[in-house]
């Protein structure tokens, strides 16, 4: 009986995810080693790459230190208005990619209430990052600080350790694993984003165009192996930083206490 | 300094979320709730709703029957590969939609790998609705599977084991003691993939020919509407996205009453 | 929290909100719904939305159109014709120039006496201008302005969009001017492509970063200048003394209904043609016509001034030749300077 099941979901896996992820890294190179490399080093390939990596790492970090500190705010403070935190939150998770582009544009567009006009920037693009990753870390670190024992804080405390010096010394080395493994999760989503970014970025080409935007253009243009190609130095590019960020991980955890697990539901 | 940090990460939360999506509401209901309601009530929208409820309800159930198999598999057993199995699993979630679409159409599509064998078999995956019920169910592939594992984790075998030792057959014993164990996450599971599924846009993009009215789910209608000009246009689109900001903020809800444990 | 009962009474009832809220949705749309024999499938490139939708309300009009719903997909002419050829449902295509047609007459699927009529499968025509911010506060006036430096030009991608090789063809044929210069002409299109800011991925998209504030000048198509103006866009244009006759195609596929060809001919017909000139379209020979009362146009009782100088594709050697010439992806002109630049 779980051998049928696990028979059918694999079969199921391979159909929609192995088999298609293949044929994304073999189309790469089906037209040569040479042809695949002209296809990722186009000076638009490039310029997109460069925006995408870099603005995922830019927002990857900010929303990681961000992310840290909303967390502690949540859980460590008390105040009016907490749970409309907690929801707001949420949202960049539940909303579709395409009503958070539009969501962006209505406040950062020609038409906005503060005559800001971020379209066609790379602040746009940022910012569009941001807002989707923004719960990644927060919902991380949350359970990790929720579960933490108070005592060795407080004694820290008592013995006249600064809260700088206690957060440092204790808090960090026991959520850092958490940070990290958000910080995972977000870079991954930012690097692939697409339907958020499409509508500020207005898409200028070796300014705003992002990785998602140029492998489609790519697609509809009938150039399906460059498309391949370029998906498949994305997804060399994410392997390398999430397997980074894993390592980081594990001496974490050895380090600190506890090795938590991050809370789910990512998109 | 507890109320700096308090104030500076609310001001963030604020400035970048919230601010945002009160500036759709603004511009969605400028010129009041009728022309609003025109737009909800017109043949495109409701076709692209119900699209997406259709193409959304086939990816969440396909989902679940698919997590809920898995979670058990992967928590209950032990073979070689497990471990690479797992990691499978998370695969979709790291990966752009628009590779995902991509993917689906180098296999699928009339130049993919099973291009020949689909046309000679009159069956159209990619540019019809297959195509984009197979493109959701990736994008929310591990949501259920994820959800479910910890708890069945958690509970433990014995009282299957016990049951199984009384002579309960495997139906009966998902049924009565696996099944409502895992109630509550699974239902978290499901909320999940059922808002992810709507809300996908990407990869139906690459995927779907966007025939107003046919082939356009809720999203590309947004996206579609968008780019059309005049204020008519604009309304659609605006309407359409606060259809589903409100589905999202439901789901939000569903999900905080739902989430394990973790509500302060 | 008030425990399992409460926490699961709440559940049921946003649940049972979003049952409800889909649950209306079906039965409003229930009436809506047609069945396939009364609904055209069309595939048009990305400016012609409004155009069709007035003339799929005429057609159904008509008798030979009662009942009939047109049902459209709207996007860059190059990527919506391979689309279809790779199978998406269509009964019409109306794409913007008609080697995007022949592509789907290659693939089997339209006829390939589509175009033997007297007007060569045109239904549609329009002249390429230069569209800028309301009051054109850079005083472009003509092409040779737009090479300065510090001009941002803001066109579509010819490996997607039909609107795009018509504004380099446009570019390239102005500059050829009468004396044939090709070199002149070559080195026009190099300063051209070096103030092109943005290569987006239809004329609809174009125009979309255009209004947003991307550059200051958008080439495109009259009838989208128009329809812009027309509906309260602000935005002026300018139609230069030598510019390009634009001419799009439409076709029926082979295995489409009767209805299909019925429409394509309510398309052509007078009525149709009013249709598309009351959206800023010209007469298919690209004339002023005697066409009044066009709204958005600069002088909407005489919406289509006469060009000086109108080259067509025929004057650079026809569709085969200059598609090859100029947009084959690896030797194509436009490849090639897009990567000297």
């Amino acid at each position: 009986m779980a051998g049928l099941g696990l028979g059918v979901g694999v079969l199921w896996l391979s159909l929609v995810v192995l088999l298609p992820m293949a044929a994304v890294v073999v189309s790469g190179f089906e037209d040569g080693a040479g042809t695949f490399r002209a296809n990722v080093t186009t000076a638009e390939a490039l310029s997109t790459i460069r925006l995408t990596v870099g603005a995922s790492l830019l927002v990857t970090v900010v929303n990681a230190v961000a992310g840290t500190l909303i967390a502690w705010v949540l859980v460590r403070d008390r105040f009016p208005g907490q749970r409309l935190i907690e929801v707001i939150i949420d949202v960049p998770f539940a909303l579709p990619t395409i009503v958070a582009g539009l969501v962006l544009i209505s406040l950062y567009g020609p038409d906005g209430p503060f005559g800001v006009n971020l379209v066609g920037t790379r602040t746009g693009v940022v910012l569009a990052m941001l807002f989707v990753t923004l719960p990644f870390v927060v919902r991380s670190v949350q359970p990790v600080l929720m579960a933490m024992e108070r005592d060795v804080e407080e004694a820290a405390a008592s013995l006249g350790a600064s809260g700088v010096t206690t957060f440092r010394r204790i808090v960090l080395p026991t959520i850092a694993p958490a940070v990290l493994a958000g910080a995972a999760l977000a870079f991954a989503r930012a690097l692939g984003e697409f339907g958020s970014i499409i509508l500020i970025s207005a898409n200028l080409i070796g300014k705003t165009e992002v990785a998602s935007a140029y492998m489609l253009k790519l697609v509809e243009s009938d150039d399906p192996v460059a498309a391949a190609g370029v998906a498949t130095l994305l997804l060399v590019v994410a392997v390398v930083v999430l397997v980074l960020l894993d390592v980081l991980q594990r001496v974490a955890a050895r380090r600190g206490s506890t090795t938590p697990r991050p809370a789910g539901g990512a998109q | 300094m507890r109320q700096v940090l308090r104030t500076i990460a609310v001001a963030y939360v604020l400035g970048l979320v919230a601010l945002p999506v009160l500036t759709v509401l603004r511009s969605t209901f400028a010129d009041g709730v009728g022309p609003v309601l025109d737009v909800l009530t017109s043949p495109d929208f409701v076709g692209a709703l119900r699209l997406s409820l259709t193409v959304a309800g086939l990816a969440v159930v396909v989902d679940t029957v698919f997590g809920v198999g898995m979670a058990v598999v992967l928590v209950r057993h032990r073979f070689p590969g497990r471990r690479l199995l797992d990691a499978v699993i998370d695969l979709p979630v790291s990966i752009s939609p628009i590779v995902v679409g991509i993917s689906l159409i180098l296999v699928y599509g009339t130049d993919g790998w099973f291009g020949p064998g689909l046309e000679a078999a009159g069956l159209q995956v990619i540019f019809a609705t297959p195509g984009m019920v197979i493109a959701t169910v990736v994008v929310s592939l591990p949501l259920v599977v994820r959800e479910v594992m910890p708890t069945l984790e958690e509970a433990g075998t014995e009282q299957d084991q016990a049951a199984q030792s009384l002579g309960a057959g495997p139906v009966a014993r998902f049924r009565r003691i696996t099944l409502p164990t895992i109630k509550w996450a699974l239902a978290y599971g499901v909320v999940l993939s059922l808002a992810r599924s709507l809300g996908e846009f990407g990869a139906v993009r690459v995927v779907s020919g966007s025939v107003a009215g046919e082939s356009q789910t809720l999203t590309l209608f947004v996206n579609d509407n968008y780019q059309e000009f005049g204020p008519d246009a604009e309304r659609a689109a605006f309407s359409a996205a606060f259809v589903l900001m409100t589905i999202a903020v439901l789901f939000i809800a569903l999900i905080a009453l739902l989430r394990p444990k973790e509500t302060t | 929290m008030t425990g399992r009962t409460g926490r699961r009474g709440k559940v049921a009832a946003v649940a049972a909100a979003v049952a409800v809220a889909a649950g209306l949705a079906g039965c409003g749309g229930s009436s809506a719904g047609s069945d396939s024999s009364s609904t055209i499938d069309l595939v048009a490139f990305s400016v012609v939305k409004s155009a069709y939708d007035s003339l799929g309300e005429g057609f159904a009009a008509t008798l030979a159109g009662h009942g009939v719903t047109l049902k459209g997909s709207y996007g860059a002419s190059g990527a919506q014709s391979r689309a279809v050829v790779a199978g998406q449902k269509a009964d019409v295509v109306a794409l913007s120039l008609t080697p995007d047609v022949d592509d789907i007459v290659e693939a089997g699927k339209i006829d390939p006496s589509w175009n033997s009529g007297p007007d060569r499968g045109i239904v549609s025509s329009s002249v390429v201008v230069l569209a800028v911010r309301k009051g054109n506060p850079k005083h472009l006036q003509g092409w040779a302005d737009l090479v300065e430096p510090g001009i941002g030009i803001v066109t579509p991608d010819p490996g997607t969009s039909g609107g795009a090789k018509w504004n380099v063809l446009a570019a390239y044929a102005q500059a050829l001017g009468p004396a044939r210069d090709e070199a002149a002409a070559q080195a026009y299109l190099q300063s051209f492509v070096r103030n092109v800011v943005s290569w987006n991925d239809s004329a609809r998209a174009a125009t979309d970063a255009f209004l947003k504030g991307t550059g200051d000048v958008l080439i495109s198509y009259e009838n989208e200048a128009i329809a812009a103006r027309a509906a309260g866009v602000e935005l002026d244009y300018v139609v230069p003394s030598s510019t390009f006759l634009v001419q799009n195609p439409a076709a029926v596929l082979t295995d489409a209904g009767p209805a299909a060809r019925d429409f394509l001919a309510y398309v052509r017909s007078d009525a149709g043609q009013k249709v598309f000139g009351s959206k800023g379209f010209r007469p298919i020979d690209g004339s002023p016509g005697t066409v009044t009362g066009v709204e958005g146009a600069n002088d909407p009782a005489k919406p289509f001034p006469a060009v000086a100088t109108l080259s067509t594709v025929d004057d650079l050697g026809g569709w085969p030749v200059v598609d090859d010439e100029f947009f084959d992806k690896e030797n194509g002109l436009v490849a090639k300077l897009r990567n000297e630049g």
